[in-house]
């Protein structure tokens, strides 16, 4: 038998349901009977991994993609892939995207009226170091409305993708920016009921990452799940002795 | 104190941007060992309308039920040029379709084989989370004694088990329905 621990569940209000009105696009997405809870098994508690093959190494800088410079305030964003025990996840794979400094993404489907830049894609990815860190250099996202309510807008923000170790570890969150005024107002942020597990997606200005002259730095860590301290046990035979 | 999971957020509207560079429909090339098949389907919203912009993650053992994953170590062979993980985006009226190799039975918690199976993400405009379930195969006689099934409410389980398409070839149908009558079975897994 594989006596494998698998990984912590959230603490309630710590993550968002799945149907939460306020946002809309979850009225007819969202399910409406309940999930069933299954034990971790190897099938969740491995994941794939992707290796330096997968990955280009020029990835992380997404102002460099054309010959020109995107326009826009140049920032670095980094920190480190943990998880809730603050162990680090070397080697997993960070995949971001976002739209451009005017707050247009380069996808078809985005008709906001706002320019697109032919030197920014909007799209990086990378690896953890072996100490769960990682680094993009981009340049600072802007607003955009969109159709949830009237005069609705999106704070600034980046999306992060990250497999970590296993199946049961993937994540994929928004990074916002300190200070932004609409954070308060956004249904998207707002989803998660536990006001500090919010605060974990809003990223935190930073002197020491910041290059002089050049962009300014914002730390953003990434928390996934831990692991359990025990395996799973069946619940009626594990007591007898 | 221990620290928190970040929240999950939605993939929005334009993950396209940055996801479709791990796209992979086809998840096993033409020398992998195993039986080749072919899973197809569509993802339904409430009104019974495809999603033109969801995500599908799958993640499978090979036919020997072996995960190409460092705690996987059951004496199996891993097979290369099989990693077990696909990408696959929806086209505009919801349908998705990806190729691969049937996996083999992988151990459950409880010592006994699990039937086999692929593990599903499910990813959109709209989800706050992930939703994750999993497709299981027809006519097979494990799938009464699987372990994860077994958490499910007997006239719901139809709902993870794909159908064979009839006609040549090893073609299955399997649908994620998220909402109504026949709504699929999503699985807690935590995130």
């Amino acid at each position: 038998m594989l006596n494998l621990k698998g990984f912590r569940r959230p603490l309630p209000g710590t993550q968002p349901n799945h149907l939460h009105p306020a946002y809309l696009s979850s009225i007819k997405r969202a399910p409406t009977k309940p999930l069933v809870a299954i034990p971790h098994t190897l099938s969740e508690i491995t994941g794939p991994a992707f290796g330096s093959e997968r990955a280009d190494l020029k990835a992380f800088d997404l102002t460099k993609q054309y010959s020109g410079e995107p326009l826009g305030e140049r920032i670095v964003v980094s920190g480190r892939v943990i998880d809730e025990d603050g162990r680090v996840v070397p080697h997993t794979l960070v995949e971001i995207w976002q739209c451009n400094a005017a707050g247009r993404y380069l996808h078809k489907v985005d008709q906001h009226d706002a320019p697109l830049d032919p030197n920014f894609t909007g799209c990086g990815h990378t690896l953890t170091d072996a100490a769960g860190r990682y680094r993009f250099v981009t340049i600072r996202p802007g607003a955009y409305p969109w159709g949830n309510h009237h005069n609705a807008w999106r704070p600034a923000h980046i999306h992060f993708s990250v497999f970590g170790p296993a199946f049961a570890t993937r994540l994929v969150t928004q990074m916002y920016f300190p200070g932004d005024a609409l954070i308060s107002f956004d249904p998207i942020f707002n989803c998660t009921a536990d006001e500090a597990a919010r605060q974990r997606m809003i990223s935190r200005f930073d002197w020491q990452t910041t290059l002089p002259e050049q962009a300014l730095g914002f730390q953003f860590d990434l928390v996934l799940a831990g692991r359990e301290a025990t395996p799973w046990e069946p619940p009626a035979r594990a007591k007898s002795k | 104190m221990s620290l928190r999971a970040t929240p999950s957020q939605t993939v929005g509207p334009f993950f396209t941007i940055g996801c479709d560079r791990l796209n992979t429909s086809e998840l096993a090339g033409p020398n992998v060992p195993g039986e080749r098949i072919e899973v197809s389907g569509r993802v339904i919203d409430g009104d019974g309308v495809g999603i033109p912009d969801a995500m599908l993650e799958v993640w499978q053992a090979n036919s020997a039920g072996k995960y190409a994953h460092s705690e996987d170590t059951q004496d199996k062979q891993i097979d290369a040029g099989f990693q077990g993980f696909g990408r696959i985006p929806t086209g505009p009226n919801g349908e998705f379709r990806f190729i691969t190799i049937k996996p083999g039975p992988v151990p459950g918690p409880d010592g006994r084989p699990q039937a086999p199976h692929i593990a599903v993400s499910v990813f959109m405009r709209g989800l706050l989370r992930r939703l994750v379930t999993r497709v299981y195969f027809p006519e097979e006689a494990a799938n009464d004694e699987d372990f994860a099934l077994n958490f499910v409410e007997a006239e719901r389980r139809g709902t993870l088990v794909a159908r064979k398409v009839p006609g040549e070839g090893n073609n299955l149908e399997w649908n994620i329905i998220l909402q109504g009558e026949n709504e699929t079975v999503f699985f807690d897994i935590g995130l």
